[in-house]
C-alpha cells in the first residue's frame, strides 16, 4: 500500500487526537469523509461506477459475457474480479502493483463468496451450458487511504448500474439450442443488490479504533480489521490486516462499530443510487472532466 | 452516531471572477502560440517552431523587455536564496541529510549548516558525524532557510538560527508552491490560538503555539505532552480552512487564512470540507480581502 512517512511527533499528535475523538480533519472516530458516487461513467461496459472518498478515487467497470458455468455449480453464473493499481504511483506500476492487486481481488472474492450476496441463479441461461459471467474490473486511480471501503462501495454501485441483456434459448427440431438476443437495447435484467455487502475497515490507533482512515492515520495504526457488512447488519466475512495484534475484547467492540457504521453506509449509498436513478436521462453526467 | 454522507458529483463552477487586477493575464496552454514576432528572446517554458514562439507549459506569459517566458501554474518548487521551507528528511548520508521539499531534486542539509542541541558553537567532529541520526532521523520534519543553490538546481538548506530546526507536534498540509504568497515573514502566531509556518515550497505546518520561548532546547527536544482539546480544534479548523482556500486557488498568507477561519466559525469543523460550505466560506473570505484592499 502506498504509505507516507511521518515523524514521531506527528504520529503522537494523531494518536492523542484519536483518543479524544477529534481527528486531524475534525471528524469523529466513526465519521466517513464526504464521498461522491457516480454510475454509468464508462460507456462500453454493462455497468460502471466511480467513487471518490476524500483523496481516494476508484473506478469499477463490469462487463457481462457469456461463458460456461463452473462444474460444481452448473445452474449459477459467477463473478470474476480483477484489480489494477498501476495508475496510482510509480512504485505500483507493472509488477509492483501486482501484490496489492491480488490482495484486493482475493478479499473481494472472499466477501462475495457468501451465497446470498448476489443472486447467481438469475445469471444462468442454460444449466451446464451457458451462463452470464460478470467480469468486475477495479481501477485504483488514486490512493488516499481506506481503499477497501471505497472499492466495495464502487462495486455495489456498479452492480446496481449493471444491465444484462435478456436472452432467450430457442430449441430446434434437431435439439440444437440457439441463443437469441432481444432486439430492444433497453430490454435487460437488473441485479438485486440488497444483499451485497460493503467492507468497513476499522483501524486500531492507540486504544481506540477509527473508521475511514487517511494515509497518515494508516501509518499510525498497527492493526486493522476488515469487516464486510450487509445492509441488514449481518457480517459476512472478516479479515485482520497489519503486523500488530488485536485484543479479543477490542475485536468485539470493533465488530459492533463495524455493524453500526456498515448499516449507515448502506443507507447513504442506497439513497444516492435511488436519487441518481430518479434523475434518469436528465442527469448531467460529470465524468472525469468536471 | 456514525455520519456517512454521500453525494452526486457536481461539475465545479468557478467562483465569479472579480474585477481584473492590473490588466488581463495572458494565459496559455502547451502548444499555444504566444507571438509570431521574431524579435523576442525566448525564456523558460517556450520554444520556437516555424518562426513562432510556442508555449511548452500551461501558465501565464511574462514579458520583461525582449524576454518572453511562461510561468507555469502548477510546478515543483524552485528554490531561491532566503526562502523559508519546511521539509522532511528522506536520507541520512555522510555529513549531510537529504530533505524532501517538493522540488525537482532533493534538497541538501549539510552537517555544518545545523545548530547543535544546546546551542553549542563548535566545529563538527567525526563523533558528530556518527551521531547524525540522533539529531535528525528519516521522517523528521524541519523548518529551514535556503542558503545557496547548487549548479544542478538542488537547494542547500541551513538551520543556523533558533527559529529553525526540528518540528514537534502538529499537522502538515501540502499545497502547490505557487499558492504561498511571498511575504516578509512566514512564521505567524495567529490570534485564534495556533501558529503556522507557511513554507515557500508549499508545505504548511500548523502547530500549537508554544507557551514560552525556551532558547535552551535549540529545537531538538520535541514536546511530547498531549496537546489540549481546544488547541486541537483550532488546528483542525485551520487545516480545513487551508484546504478550502487551496480548492478555490486563493493565495495563502496570514490574513487570508485568518479571514477564512473567522468565516468558518459558525460551521462544525468537519463540515468545512463539504463543497457548499467551502464555497460559502471562501466567498466570504475573498470579499473581506477585496474590501480591505480597495
Amino acid at each position: 500500500m502506498a504509505s507516507v512517512v511521518l515523524s514521531e511527533a506527528e504520529k503522537l499528535y494523531i494518536v492523542h487526537g484519536v483518543q479524544e475523538d477529534l481527528r486531524v480533519d475534525g471528524r469523529g472516530c466513526e465519521d466517513y469523509r464526504c464521498a461522491e458516487v457516480e454510475t454509468d461513467v464508462v460507456s462500453n461496459t454493462s455497468g460502471s461506477a466511480r467513487v471518490k472518498l476524500g483523496e481516494t478515487d476508484i473506478l469499477v467497470g463490469i462487463k457481462a459475457e457469456m461463458g460456461t458455468p463452473k462444474l460444481e455449480k452448473p445452474d449459477e453464473g459467477y463473478l470474476e474480479f480483477f484489480v489494477d493499481c498501476s495508475s496510482n504511483s510509480p512504485e505500483l506500476e507493472g509488477r509492483g502493483g501486482e501484490e496489492l492487486g491480488t490482495d484486493i481481488a482475493n478479499t473481494l472474492y472472499r466477501v462475495f463468496s457468501c451465497e446470498n450476496s448476489v443472486d447467481l441463479k438469475s445469471l444462468c441461461i442454460n444449466p451446464k451450458e451457458h451462463c452470464w459471467v460478470l467480469y468486475v474490473d477495479v481501477l485504483l486511480l488514486e490512493c488516499g487511504g481506506n481503499i477497501f471501503d471505497a472499492i466495495s462501495v464502487a462495486v455495489k454501485a456498479a452492480l446496481f448500474n449493471t444491465r444484462i441483456p435478456k436472452v432467450r434459448v430457442l430449441e430446434d427440431e434437431e435439439g440444437t439450442k440457439e441463443i437469441e438476443l432481444s432486439d430492444d437495447p433497453y430490454d435487460c435484467i437488473r441485479l438485486n443488490v440488497n444483499e451485497v455487502p460493503c467492507i468497513v475497515t476499522l483501524s486500531k490507533i492507540g486504544y481506540r479504533h477509527v473508521v475511514d482512515a487517511t494515509l497518515q492515520e494508516e501509518a499510525c495504526s498497527l492493526a486493522s480489521l476488515l469487516i464486510s457488512v450487509t445492509s441488514k447488519g449481518a457480517i459476512t466475512s472478516m479479515k485482520k490486516v497489519g503486523k500488530g495484534s488485536l485484543d479479543p475484547e477490542s475485536i468485539f467492540e470493533m465488530m459492533e462499530t463495524g455493524q453500526r457504521v456498515g448499516k449507515s453506509l448502506h443507507i447513504a449509498l442506497q439513497k444516492i443510487l435511488d436519487e441518481e436513478e430518479n434523475l434518469g436521462t436528465s442527469r448531467a453526467k460529470v465524468g472525469f472532466l468536471g | 452516531m456514525a455520519a456517512v454522507t454521500m453525494r452526486l458529483p457536481a461539475a465545479r463552477a468557478p467562483l465569479d471572477s472579480s474585477a481584473p487586477r492590473g490588466g488581463e493575464k495572458h494565459l496559455v496552454a502547451p502548444g499555444d502560440t504566444i507571438t509570431t514576432d521574431t524579435g523576442y528572446m525566448r525564456g523558460h517554458g517556450t520554444y520556437v517552431e516555424d518562426e513562432k514562439l510556442i508555449a511548452s507549459v500551461a501558465g501565464v506569459v511574462e514579458r520583461v523587455n525582449k524576454l518572453v517566458c511562461v510561468r507555469a501554474l502548477k510546478a515543483r518548487y524552485n528554490g531561491e536564496i532566503g526562502d523559508i521551507v519546511v521539509g522532511r528528511i528522506t536520507e541520512v548520508q555522510q555529513k549531510r541529510w537529504k530533505v524532501e521539499t517538493n522540488s525537482r531534486l532533493d534538497s541538501v542539509l549539510l552537517l555544518s549548516s545545523i545548530n547543535l542541541p544546546g546551542g553549542e558553537l563548535r566545529r563538527k567532529s567525526a563523533e558528530d558525524e556518527l551521531a547524525m541520526r540522533d539529531y535528525l532521523q528519516e521522517g523528521d520534519l524541519i523548518s529551514a532557510e535556503v542558503q545557496s543553490i547548487f549548479s544542478d538546481g538542488a537547494v542547500s538548506l541551513h538551520t543556523r538560527s533558533l527559529k529553525y530546526g526540528k518540528l514537534g507536534q502538529g499537522v502538515l498540509v501540502q499545497v502547490s508552491p505557487s499558492l504561498v504568497k511571498r511575504q516578509k515573514t512566514h512564521f505567524h502566531d495567529l490570534p485564534c490560538g495556533a501558529s503556522v509556518i507557511l513554507g515557500n515550497n508549499g508545505f504548511i505546518w500548523i502547530y500549537p503555539t508554544p507557551e514560552q520561548k525556551d532558547d535552551k532546547a535549540g529545537g531538538y527536544t520535541a514536546n511530547l505532552e498531549p496537546v489540549p482539546l481546544s488547541d486541537r480544534e483550532v488546528i483542525s479548523r485551520l487545516r480545513n480552512c487551508i484546504m478550502a482556500l487551496v480548492t478555490h486557488k486563493i493565495m495563502l498568507f496570514d490574513t487570508s487564512i485568518l479571514y477564512c477561519y473567522e468565516a468558518s466559525l459558525p460551521h462544525k469543523i468537519k463540515d468545512i470540507l463539504k463543497p457548499e460550505v467551502t464555497e460559502e466560506i471562501v466567498l466570504e473570505a475573498r470579499q473581506r480581502l477585496l474590501d480591505s484592499e480597495g
